[in-house]
């Protein structure tokens, strides 16, 4: 048994201590933005934020995150009431197959949770983890060019408010 | 309820096939009508509709119920279906937009079914940037026909002329303000009739929906973790299977220990059969493990059956080859000799001669193949599935399995991008053939990364040699073109394409290969150049031995073909002193290819264009995909580090001419994402493979572009073409945008590349030399 907060919720799951985080957020726990790509951490498609880092979930064992609190995409907003990061990537139209896209958008999201303000070549570096093979790239950094922007109007917002 | 079958009109290529048409009742009484046309009913790959002498537009020549393709419930929902499949293109998006617009209903109140041999149309594979042009054009003028069919049922009921009414948002509406809804005039089998050859379609000046940019509608579902793909489907009662892949081509299975495994927790089943190997289990992780040690306890014998790599472009040129002359214009030069065999006549004083080559290549998806498939205690075999075609992978996991295929249904579930025929049959198959074995519980096969890179069907390594002659004003006045090459299409229709089928004790033998003909062509598609030169010959040399596993790959030779044309285009400019974009339009006569290179000159400033200090570079190239589909020129200007070799892509800027758009952004999206992904295959890719196995693995054996490499900007101008005919979008960027690449290279430092991959080690011994 191991104990994970995911996405603010503890779960208690029966998984052996070196079974992958990625197997148990898709089928014990039916996440469905993790994505295996690789098994390696070799293309980003399985990643996800643990403790405000982005992590490979497909090569982190969940012994190492007892009591971790980690979130997916799905923790950041909901089709119904997407975070600014995902109405970005909406607004921008960044997918095309859209497989890759769950987890730089949450490697983008913990850029964006330590730097509000990346330079272009920084959220290149930054993504550098991360493969898309239909292209989508120039609309992917656009979107988070525009997180950034859409994060920045927001806390001005509540600062004001 | 079943309705008798009946003789399918031949279709024009002698093949007829018994229909099996299911209705069934659905929803609020909408008539849903099926139907199972086999064989399928035109060629692999080159999926234009043969439509035998039929007028009917798109693929209403091989469906033509309108009610097969719109269908609209009492409550007024409007539910579309298409037998091509989402694979990411954002073609549901599409289609939904077209529809929207001729049957003048808010695109939200719209539906739509893809792909599903129990549901929709056999439109064959959803390839070679056709569903626009084929599937699209059908839904168009199916939307416009029942729109009109609407009308006149209202006219009737409201004893009014059809002329005095007119649709809007789901009502026919009369002047008087009386208004019908869509839901109240439909009834009974009112749809249910054979398209007209003409419809009345829409001013595009009139146009709401199309021609406008439509945010997608999948995309919402993907930013936010929803059920978006095959792989996220969890069916009740799913077990998880893993295969255990032969280490190489042709290895037989000598000796394995399937009794370990059977102590594991969550053991279902392991099975063996012939050199077929797989586990099943109640939870994946599990699954995973078990095929580890089931792996470890295999022992098989390999064959050392692979060419040299270092020598793949001479394998090729050395394999057997059926030589098909695809252009001969030799017997019109003046003084020209006459054709006496491949490559004779036209330039034999040739002023320039370039040899090219491509090597294999991976379609790489990010997502490693996947399937589900289910024996029903009905007997009925259900494999949901992301193949580009569900009739024909139906109808060779039939034959595999030994089930008819009426009892086979094949599903589209959208996967990872695939790019052409990946392992998406295969996987396919996989999941057939234990469900066949294991009735009951739904089986899912997902695909380990390794065994989706040395095991997908690759893009086939091809050689190329063109030759020119100029005349005394600087033109070609003699054009060869020599394109040596595998089939492109080994996709499924029988079952000796699927892996398993291969690899099963009682196995099917591998399919003859064929070429894909022309105009659309295969290893020789976007061969003939659109040039207008005075003598000119082309031969495809086909090659039927095929040393390493390949099939269709996005856009097929026009790749290899286009990066070969414009790369000599550019050469023979050098040779004539001219201007390499001044060079193409000197032989073009096209007007719509002129305007796609003179958007694209002007937008990027060719003119004004940077010199080639400091390693910085521009290069051009234009092609029309197939000679048939969408036209698009490409200019990029690069920087090339001259230790190193590194390129840099600073900027891009095409056009397109893709007749009536659909969705400007959707568009957009493929033609950038077109550009990147050549620009992956042209700078960094190769699979490498020893002389038993494949040794490109993963993705550090087998790297690709990304976001540090990417260009600095990248820029695609649409031209507005109202009203013509829709011309395939998704293909045709990637042959230009290899060619520019070269040619910009070339522009930088001087040192024309030919063999692709155009990698910095390849630049850096070139500027050495």
């Amino acid at each position: 048994m191991v104990a994970l907060t995911v996405n603010g919720s503890r779960h208690e799951i029966d998984a052996t201590p070196e079974t992958p985080l990625l197997y148990v957020l898709r089928e014990d726990l039916r996440l469905n933005a993790a994505k295996y790509g690789c098994g390696l951490g070799q293309c980003g498609a399985c990643t996800v934020i643990v403790g405000g880092e982005a992590v490979f979930s497909c090569v982190t064992p969940v012994a190492l995150l007892d009591g971790k609190s980690i979130t997916t995409l799905e923790g950041l907003g909901t089709i119904d009431h997407p975070s600014a990061l995902q109405r970005a990537f909406i607004e921008m139209q960044a997918a095309q197959c859209g497989y890759c896209i769950a987890g730089i958008m949450m490697r983008a999201q913990a850029l964006l949770q330590q730097d509000p303000h990346p330079s272009d070549v920084e959220i290149r570096r930054h993504l550098e983890p991360h493969l898309c093979r239909c292209g989508t790239h120039m609309r992917i950094l656009r979107a988070v060019h525009r997180a950034a922007e859409i994060m920045s109007a927001e806390r001005t917002q509540e600062a004001a408010q | 309820m079943m309705r008798q079958a009946r003789v399918w009109p031949n279709p024009g290529r002698g093949a007829i096939g018994g229909i099996s048409r299911r209705a069934a009742l659905v929803g609020a009484g909408a008539l849903i009508v099926s139907f199972s046309i086999m064989p399928a009913a035109w060629p692999q790959e080159s999926e234009t509709p043969d439509t035998g002498g039929s007028k009917l537009p798109g693929s209403l020549a091989i469906e033509p119920h309108l009610d097969a393709w719109i269908k609209v419930a009492p409550d007024g929902a409007v539910t579309v279906f298409t037998g091509k499949a989402e694979l990411g293109q954002g073609i549901k998006t599409a289609f939904l937009q077209i529809a929207a617009e001729e049957l003048d209903l808010p695109l939200e109140q719209l539906t739509i079914v893809t792909a599903d041999t129990q549901l929709t149309a056999n439109e064959g594979y959803t390839a070679g940037s056709h569903s626009i042009q084929d599937s699209g054009t059908a839904i168009r003028n199916a939307a416009a026909q029942v729109r009109e069919i609407l009308i006149g049922v209202a006219a009737q009921q409201l004893g009014l002329p059809a002329a005095a009414l007119r649709a809007e948002n789901g009502s026919v509406v009369a002047q008087d303000g009386r208004k019908l809804s869509y839901g109240a005039l439909v009834s009974g089998n009112l749809l249910h009739v054979t398209a007209q050859p003409a419809s009345k379609l829409k001013d595009p000046s009139t146009f709401k929906v199309m021609n406008r940019p439509v945010q997608r509608l999948d995309i919402p579902a993907k930013v936010t973790g929803g059920e978006a793909f095959l792989q996220d489907m969890r069916l009740p009662g799913m077990l998880h299977a893993r295969i255990v892949r032969p280490p190489s081509y042709g290895a037989t299975l000598e000796q394995v220990d399937l009794a370990t495994v059977g102590t594991m927790p969550g053991f279902v089943n392991a099975v063996r059969d012939g050199n077929f190997l797989a586990v099943v289990f109640e939870k994946e992780f599990q699954a995973i493990q078990a095929m580890r040690i089931l792996a470890a306890s295999a022992q098989w014998a390999e064959k050392r059956a692979l060419p040299e790599q270092s020598r793949t472009a001479e394998v090729i040129r050395g394999l057997p080859s059926h030589d098909y002359v695809i252009l001969d214009k030799a017997a019109a030069l003046p003084g020209g000799q006459p054709s006496t065999g491949v490559g004779a006549g036209v330039n034999a004083g040739a002023s320039i001669a370039a040899d090219y080559s491509r090597p294999f290549q991976s379609h790489g998806s990010i997502g490693p193949s996947c399937a589900i498939a289910q024996l029903d205690r009905n007997g009925m075999l259900t494999v949901w599935t992301h193949t580009q075609g569900v009739y024909p992978d139906r109808n060779a996991i039939a034959e595999m399995v030994r089930m008819p295929a009426q009892r086979v249904r094949c599903i589209h579930v959208q996967g990872s991008g695939c790019y052409g025929h990946n392992a998406a049959d295969d996987a396919g198959a996989d999941a057939a053939l234990l469900a066949s074995k294991m009735p009951g519980r739904p089986i899912r096969v997902q695909w380990m990364r390794e065994q989706e890179h040395a095991w997908e069907p690759f893009g086939p390594a091809m050689v190329t040699r063109a030759t020119a002659s100029l005349n005394d004003d600087g033109g070609i006045a003699g054009f060869t073109f020599d394109v040596w090459s595998n089939t492109h299409n080994m996709r499924p229709g029988t079952a000796g394409a699927l892996l398993a089928a291969q690899h099963i004790a009682a196995p099917f033998p591998i399919p003859e290969p064929k070429p894909i003909p022309q105009p659309e062509g295969g290893g020789d598609r976007n061969a003939i150049p659109l040039y207008d030169f005075p003598a000119a010959r082309v031969v495809h040399h086909f090659l039927p031995d095929m040393p390493i596993r390949i099939s269709a790959m996005r856009s097929l030779g026009a790749y290899m073909n286009i990066f070969s044309l414009e790369g000599f285009m550019d050469e023979a400019a050098l040779a004539a002193k001219t201007d390499p974009v001044e060079f193409r339009l000197r032989h073009l006569k096209d007007e719509r290819a002129r305007a796609v290179v003179s958007a694209t000159a002007d937008a990027f400033g060719w003119k004004n264009r940077p010199h080639t200090a400091n390693g910085t570079g521009s290069g051009f190239a234009f092609a029309r995909y197939k000679n048939l589909a969408a036209y698009c020129a490409l200019a990029m200007e690069v920087e090339v580090d001259r230790d190193s070799g590194r390129v840099r892509l600073r900027r891009v800027v095409a056009a397109i001419d893709t007749g009536q758009v659909v969705n400007p952004d959707g568009v957009r999206n493929q033609i950038e994402g077109a550009i990147l992904q050549s620009a992956s295959w042209t700078l960094y890719e190769s699979i490498s493979f020893d002389r038993t196995r494949i040794t490109s693995v993963d993705w550090s054996t087998y790297p690709i572009l990304r976001f540090q490499s990417v260009p600095d900007s990248v820029e695609v101008h649409i031209i507005d073409r109202p009203g013509l005919p829709f011309l395939g979008a998704g293909e045709a960027g990637q042959g230009p945008a290899a060619a520019a690449i070269a040619n910009a290279i070339a522009d930088a430092t001087g040192k024309r590349l030919r063999d692709l991959p155009l990698t910095a080690e390849r630049l850096k011994s070139a500027i050495n030399a």
